[in-house]
């Protein structure tokens, strides 16, 4: 039986140095930054593709955002993707009970037309908003058991098929160890593994496949945007201590100092 | 009517995030004029009640239950759920960490109410809530209004120790309560099966010295000036996540918003641009000396101190400089 994994992803700025706000504040400005697939879910992407790989599968990606999003769906088609969904706002950022409500909506929608999905990858959390719950959100709207922040994943096989799937948990001393029934749902860490860069054939390949789309419905919940603002940045001063290896003294005149020096 | 604070602890040692929690807690209790409440989830748990008592808890409840042998993030958010309804709770709180946020935010969804992560400020009001939450690891404050009947919320993690109520502790008296939830076997699935790994030495995130590479150290061979100088001050090295994605180091070196969060004595940060994902895991170092060959990049703009020149010649320098000094 071939396995059949969703990612879902969200697209997100990609910041350099310095975070600029829109003029309303309700967003960071992205003019001179671009977007990116936030890192936690490139991971997943790629580690649902060498599964399929593996084992043998189809890998389904699934992202709620603006229009703009299908750059996302397509740069994950690039990588090994073999089915694209979005789930239409308009642009506007939603709270986390309305993601996750759209897309527990989505994910049941794309199981009536075709076979319940093994395994359900999100990110640990978006790098933007950061809200640490929309994947716990649709674990319990569809009643599958759910672990975050899992750094290695492992399926295991029974007589039919994929039975279950062992988790792993980074923590500071190792890793905590999940079992879980399929189907099942993780959000993985960056870390998980390496991801590919496309190729040629694979981005010329993901401009071809279709996606489907729907706009979104789901009403909002408690948790309501005002605005974004920057924090009172420290105004530090930098102490240039020179500008080549002769500094190196002062460096460690520095370290002593500090007390490091002394080991 | 209380604020219950989740009392994160792994197999009964208490985690620094529950002492932070009641920290965080007692001031906005007092506010509502209502007690604060600590949970301790498992029967290996309930040594720590004291300790709970003395950061400000007022009554302490120790779940137990057989189901509740391990960490589990449905078990513990189904026990911390069944607590708040009995106490009528108003918030329910925790530390930001990997479990606090994936406990509170089973609960939340068990409950069906809003929950908002890593919060930095908390405004009760009779309508909505005044909250400011922070967005990418704490480089931008989202302010938010929260309507929910009980709240849910973290806080979002201080580099800071938490202190005691008292300095001179076990000034309070303990109140403990016992809390038996009623829990099925369903709760049982996501708990902890096994542990493996070890530990090695000093991890990045406790380090007292790290010495971090960026897309300036050019290859993974270039990595051994780091090394070395990681070596002389028994510090560990680190890496952007530029590094890490032309695979010249490990994920588990990196420092960043999805790597590692450090707060060394000192960071020196070689050929690293500091970009916001990089910066948020090292802005809580105690000193900051940037090594960069780019006067303008944001490392040596935020650093403490600076060298402009390049890292291959600067760091060797070091090193010597210190040999020199030790044989001296």
């Amino acid at each position: 039986m071939a396995l059949r994994i969703l990612c879902c992803v969200k697209r997100v700025p990609s910041p350099g140095s310095r975070i600029n706000l829109t003029d309303d504040g309700t967003a960071v400005d992205a003019t001179h930054l671009g977007f990116t697939t936030s890192p936690h879910e490139e991971c997943a992407v790629e580690e649902a593709v060498v599964l399929a790989e593996h084992e043998g599968g189809t890998v389904t990606v699934l992202t709620l955002g603006p229009p703009e999003s299908v750059e996302q769906l397509r740069y994950a088609a690039s990588v090994g993707a073999d089915e694209l969904v979005l789930v239409a706002t308009d642009g506007a950022p939603w709270d986390p009970q309305r993601t996750a409500a759209a897309l527990a909506e989505a994910i049941k929608r794309l199981e009536t037309d075709q076979e319940t999905f093994d395994l359900i990858l999100f990110g640990n959390e978006s790098a933007d908003s950061g809200g640490f719950q929309v994947g716990v959100r649709v674990a319990n709207a569809l009643q599958r058991p759910m672990v975050n922040g899992i750094k290695r994943i492992e399926l295991n096989f029974d007589g039919d098929g994929p039975g279950s799937v062992s988790a792993r948990r980074a923590v500071d001393d190792g890793f905590e160890v999940y079992e879980l029934p399929l189907p099942a749902i993780l959000g993985v860490k960056e870390g998980i593994n390496l991801p590919r860069y496309p190729t040629m054939r694979g981005r010329l390949a993901s401009k071809k496949l279709e996606i489907s789309s729907w706009e979104g419905e789901a009403a909002p919940g408690g948790q309501a945007l005002v605005r974004l603002r920057r924090p009172v940045e420290q105004t530090s001063t930098t102490t240039i201590l020179g500008n080549s290896a002769a500094a190196a003294p002062a460096v460690v005149d520095l370290l002593e100092e500090l007390g490091v020096f002394d080991r | 009517m209380t604020v219950l604070v989740l009392l994160e602890h792994d197999r009964g040692e208490l985690a620094e995030a529950a002492r932070q929690a009641l920290n965080a807690a007692r001031p906005l209790a007092e506010e509502l004029g209502v007690p604060v409440h600590g949970v301790l989830v498992g029967e290996d748990a309930a040594p720590l009640a004291q300790t709970a008592a003395d950061f400000g808890a007022e009554v302490v409840h120790v779940a137990t239950h057989e189901l509740l042998s391990d960490y589990g993030p449905d078990a513990w958010a189904e026990t911390t759920r069944q607590l708040g309804d009995a106490l009528d709770a108003d918030v329910v709180l925790s530390v930001g960490s990997d479990r606090g946020n994936e406990v509170m935010a089973h609960l939340a969804a068990r409950s069906g109410l809003p929950f908002v992560a890593n919060c930095s400020r908390i405004a009760p009001n009779l309508g909505p809530w005044s909250i400011t939450r922070i967005q990418w690891g704490g480089s931008l404050l989202e302010d938010v209004t929260l309507a929910a009947p009980r709240k849910i919320v973290t806080i979002a993690h201080h580099a800071a120790a938490a202190t005691p109520v008292h300095p001179d502790c076990r000034a309070v008296d303990l109140r403990l309560e016992r809390f038996e939830p009623e829990l099925d076997e369903s709760v049982a699935v996501t708990m902890i099966r096994g542990r493996d790994g070890q530990r090695r030495g000093s991890t990045l995130s406790t380090a007292p010295v790290v010495i971090g590479g960026g897309r300036g150290v050019g290859s993974a061979d270039g990595f051994s000036v780091l090394e070395e100088l990681a070596e002389l001050l028994q510090g560990r090295v680190g890496c952007s996540r530029a590094a890490t994605n032309n695979g010249w180091r490990p994920h588990s070196d990196q420092v960043g918003q999805t790597g590692t969060r450090i707060s060394p004595d000192v960071y020196i940060a070689a050929g690293i641009s500091g970009a916001i994902q990089h910066w948020v895991g090292a802005m809580a170092a105690k000193k900051i000396v940037a090594i960069n060959t780019d006067p303008d990049a944001n490392m040596v703009a935020k650093a403490d101190y600076a060298v402009i020149a390049d890292l291959h010649e600067v760091l060797p320098a070091i090193s010597e400089e210190i040999r020199r000094r030790r044989d001296a």
